[in-house]
């Protein structure tokens, strides 16, 4: 009985790096993971939007999410990646520094996210995964993803 | 049986046949003794009984019905058309158009329909009695050519409504009913053999509607010597009897015509209408049928396929794109050959399924004149709707969302712009204003004016309100052109009806359908004649999906200017470049052309390349205004398929959208209307 339960209540996660963080998405928000390529700049947004790809035929804005969370920039890599991720109608590519790998973790792992984890405010995160000695940060799209400040952004220039 | 996949046709052509009786009511509004628009409307009403009956929607079948009934009077000269006549039907018809809204939104398309009922049949039997024997008399005159036979047997052939109705429905279609009496031979002994042998030959010539005994009674020898057949053919009644004849064993037949009575008994209807429901199914094709036949030949396409299509096509221009910079990197003649004929041929295939997806303006302008008729009686206007240009075809996404917009300038017109009858008369106008609606081609573009012979734009008033709004300072107010004013109607926030009227000043005002116009990339503008009126002029695009642009080079990235709104390209010498007030300008042709760098607009990372001395400029205008955008390079002219951004990145300055060039690299594509002030 115990053990049917557990199965039941684990959630599958794409684990991305971060500067040195771990975080993880669920996976049916996931579309692809792509690698980097050719991003078109789109003139007067925020900053941590990179501007749109090509992805096979479908115009899709791509943000860092280094700048999203406001961590300190680095070169993109050989490992850097694009995670499409489709939240409502909103489909939008994330860069990443890396990602890697596929787990399932049990739902009773998750702990309320602390106030800030790695430098990124507990708005954009739903909660944090305890896994043996691995600490995994469980993202928050919605709000991730949020073009209110892209909004007002806008109200500010306009 | 399962009507769901007829359900869509059903709601199409209801509505085309709603939208055609509107017209035909209106027309007839206007010379009510023709009694050609009576015909059409009573077709269609016909038409739209049919359709309703077989789907079985009762409410609506038996509206229809009675309206029919009415219509029938008025065509065949035995009721002559009042106002009261003309309001109850368009009642009637609106409670139609509501039963179709409520089943295209999944509803079950049911209505009271009792109260018109009553008054249409009020209306039919007011004078019931006179007409009949006129209909016996006019009747008789229409089968003249047979005169012999019409014995002006009024017998009762105990009909049912059913029958009756079947008759009545083949006479529109020119053909006669009739009663038929088959005697067989005494020492007939396969009676019921015969009699399907007789029947045999009246199914090939036309349609038994009923018999006496029933058929099943015939079937099953349950009968004399004789049996009886309403009919009705098309063939002359000579040609009947001597078919018949032609079979062994038959002692007599008796022809003669049935005079269909133009009215039926008062029935519950309703009931009868369901329970006829599926041998209407087959009444209602010939109708349809004859329809199409006048119409050419077309086929009805999910417009969602066509959109399918479209898709893929812009798919193939883009992978086009791509081929067409191979072939010239790889520079082998076979190869350039090849893809340019290939290019051709897409090119014909683009125009093709461009056009496929053009539909007449005639399709949003129909439900106008109705719309201006119900207004100007509630404002107590006289206001005369004159439409051209209605065969002007529009892409059809663009139709679809043109609607809205057209209303409210339409509704704007009657409201604000046409004066009340005493005005005009003081104003030594005729009575009657006159609203334009006009729609015409251009270049890549199809306009669409409204005009009215009003009173044209108060421009103090308007002043005074946008001061009041805040929508312009003193100072501004003090500076503007009459143009400048004008524009002002289109501000947000702006509405300059001192009372706020249900007709047009519902808190939206016209800058609801500024931005509705731009975001089908089309501009709107105003323009005015204090007391002579106002013209409003909507310019739209073909079409939305593909457009030429001229592909231009700003360090290293690309952008894409729409060809509609670029005016020329020119490169001009660095010192041919002036200032005026901070503005860098240059003289194009005679006109100050204020200079716009794209790469301080876009912000564009500088590529380190060292700029010589001359500077190329895309013209642009937007209406009247003209300003230059400074590229580094042009690239070329190019088809190019727009891509919307998606829902993240909403509302970016100056970019309109996106395509994606022949490399698959995207580049955006530049709103040249923000870019002019």
């Amino acid at each position: 009985m115990l053990d049917q339960k557990e199965i039941v209540s684990e959630v599958k996660v794409i684990v991305f790096r971060l500067k040195d963080e771990e975080y993880g998405v669920e996976v049916d928000q996931v579309k692809s993971i792509e690698k980097l390529e050719h991003i078109t700049r789109v003139p007067r947004t925020p900053k941590f939007v990179k501007g749109v790809i090509n992805l096979r035929g479908v115009v899709t804005p791509i943000i860092d999410l280094r700048n999203r969370f406001s961590l300190e920039d680095s070169e993109y890599s050989e490992a850097t990646r694009i995670i499409i991720v489709a939240v409502g109608e909103l489909e939008v590519g994330l860069i990443v520094d890396a990602a890697n790998d596929v787990i399932d973790i049990p739902v009773n792992a998750i702990e309320p996210p602390p106030e800030v984890v790695g430098g990124v405010e507990a708005a954009y995160l739903r909660g944090v995964a305890k896994l043996d000695r691995r600490l995994l940060i469980l993202l928050n799209l919605d709000k991730v993803l949020s073009t209110e400040e892209i909004k007002q952004l806008d109200a500010i220039e306009g | 049986m399962d009507m769901n996949q007829y359900l869509d046709m059903f709601i199409e052509e209801s509505k085309e046949h709603l939208q055609a009786i509107n017209a035909n009511l209106l027309l007839l509004e206007n010379d009510p003794g023709n009694i050609a628009h009576v015909k059409e409307i009573f077709r269609s009403a016909h038409t739209l009984k049919g359709m309703s009956a077989t789907m079985g929607f009762e409410d609506m079948a038996s509206l229809t019905h009675e309206a029919e009934n009415v219509l029938d009077l008025i065509r065949n000269d035995k009721l002559t058309i009042n106002s009261d006549i003309m309001d109850v039907i368009f009642h009637s018809i609106d409670l139609i158009e509501g039963m179709v809204i409520d089943i295209t939104e999944g509803g079950d398309g049911s209505a009271d329909v009792s109260i018109p009922v009553k008054k249409l049949r009020a209306i039919v039997a007011g004078d019931f009695s006179v007409e009949q024997e006129i209909a016996a008399t006019a009747a008789a005159l229409e089968e003249a050519p047979s005169a012999e036979e019409t014995a002006q047997q009024t017998q009762e052939y105990d009909l049912d409504d059913f029958a009756l109705m079947v008759m009545e429905q083949s006479k529109e279609l020119g053909n006669q009913s009739l009663w038929i009496k088959v005697t067989l031979n005494e020492n007939c002994l396969l009676k019921a053999a015969r009699a399907y042998m007789v029947f045999d030959q009246l199914e090939s010539l036309g349609e038994v509607i009923k018999t006496k005994p029933t058929v099943e009674d015939i079937e099953n020898e349950r009968f004399e010597q004789s049996f009886e057949i309403a009919y009705v053919t098309m063939h002359p009644i000579e040609k009947i009897r001597s078919a018949i004849l032609n079979i062994s064993e038959i002692q007599d037949v008796m022809v003669e015509p049935i005079v269909v009575k133009a009215k039926v008994e008062e029935a519950p209807v309703v009931k009868e209408q369901a329970v006829s429901a599926p041998q209407k199914a087959q009444e209602a094709q010939p109708a349809t049928a004859r329809k199409t036949g006048a119409g050419g030949k077309t086929i009805r396409v999910d417009i969602d396929r066509l959109d399918i299509l479209m898709n893929l096509f812009s798919e193939l221009v883009i992978d086009r794109g791509r081929l067409e910079q191979l072939a010239r990197e790889i520079g082998k003649s076979e190869l350039q050959e090849t893809v340019e004929h290939m290019s051709r041929i897409s090119g014909d295939l683009q125009n093709i399924i461009l056009t496929m997806r053009m539909v007449p303006v005639e399709q949003v302008f129909n439900r106008f004149p109705r719309m201006i008729r119900d207004l100007q009686k509630d404002l107590s206007k006289k206001v005369n709707l004159e439409i051209f240009g209605a065969e002007t075809e529009l892409d059809r996404t663009v139709i679809d969302e043109i609607g809205d917009p057209l209303n409210h300038l339409l509704r704007n017109s009657l409201d604000h712009g046409i004066e009340s009858p005493a005005e005009r008369k003081k104003a030594g106008k005729p009575e009657e204003g006159t609203i334009e609606l006009r729609a015409f081609h251009s270049g890549n573009h199809v306009f669409i004016e409204v005009k009215d012979d009003g009173a044209g734009i108060n421009k103090e008033k308007v002043l005074k309100k946008a001061l009041e709004r805040g929508i312009v300072t003193q100072a501004m107010a003090d500076s503007m052109s009459d143009k400048q004013i004008h524009e002002l109607l289109f501000a947000a926030g702006f509405s300059t009806a001192d009372v706020i009227s249900d007709i047009s000043g519902r808190g939206v005002g016209l800058d609801v359908v500024k931005s509705k116009i731009e975001s089908l990339g089309g501009s709107v503008g105003v323009d005015s004649v204090r007391g002579q009126g106002t013209t409003f002029l909507i310019q739209l695009p073909l079409t939305l999906s593909i457009i030429s642009a001229m592909l231009v080079q700003v360090q290293n990235e690309k952008y894409a200017v729409p060809l509609s709104s670029i005016i020329e390209t020119a490169v001009f010498k660095k010192d041919q470049i002036m200032m005026a007030h901070r503005q860098k300008v240059i003289d194009f042709r005679g006109r100050v052309v204020p200079l716009v760098s794209l790469q301080d607009i876009f912000q564009v990372p500088s590529s380190g390349n060292q700029s010589d001395d001359e500077v190329a400029v895309v013209i642009v205008r937007k209406g009247e205004k003209m300003a230059g955008l400074v590229v580094d390079s042009f690239i070329g002219q190019q088809e190019i398929v727009l891509k919307s951004f998606g829902k993240y990145l909403v509302n970016v300055f100056a970019i309109s959208g996106a395509t994606i060039l022949g490399d698959g690299q995207v580049a955006l594509i530049i709103d040249c209307n923000a870019l002019i002030k």
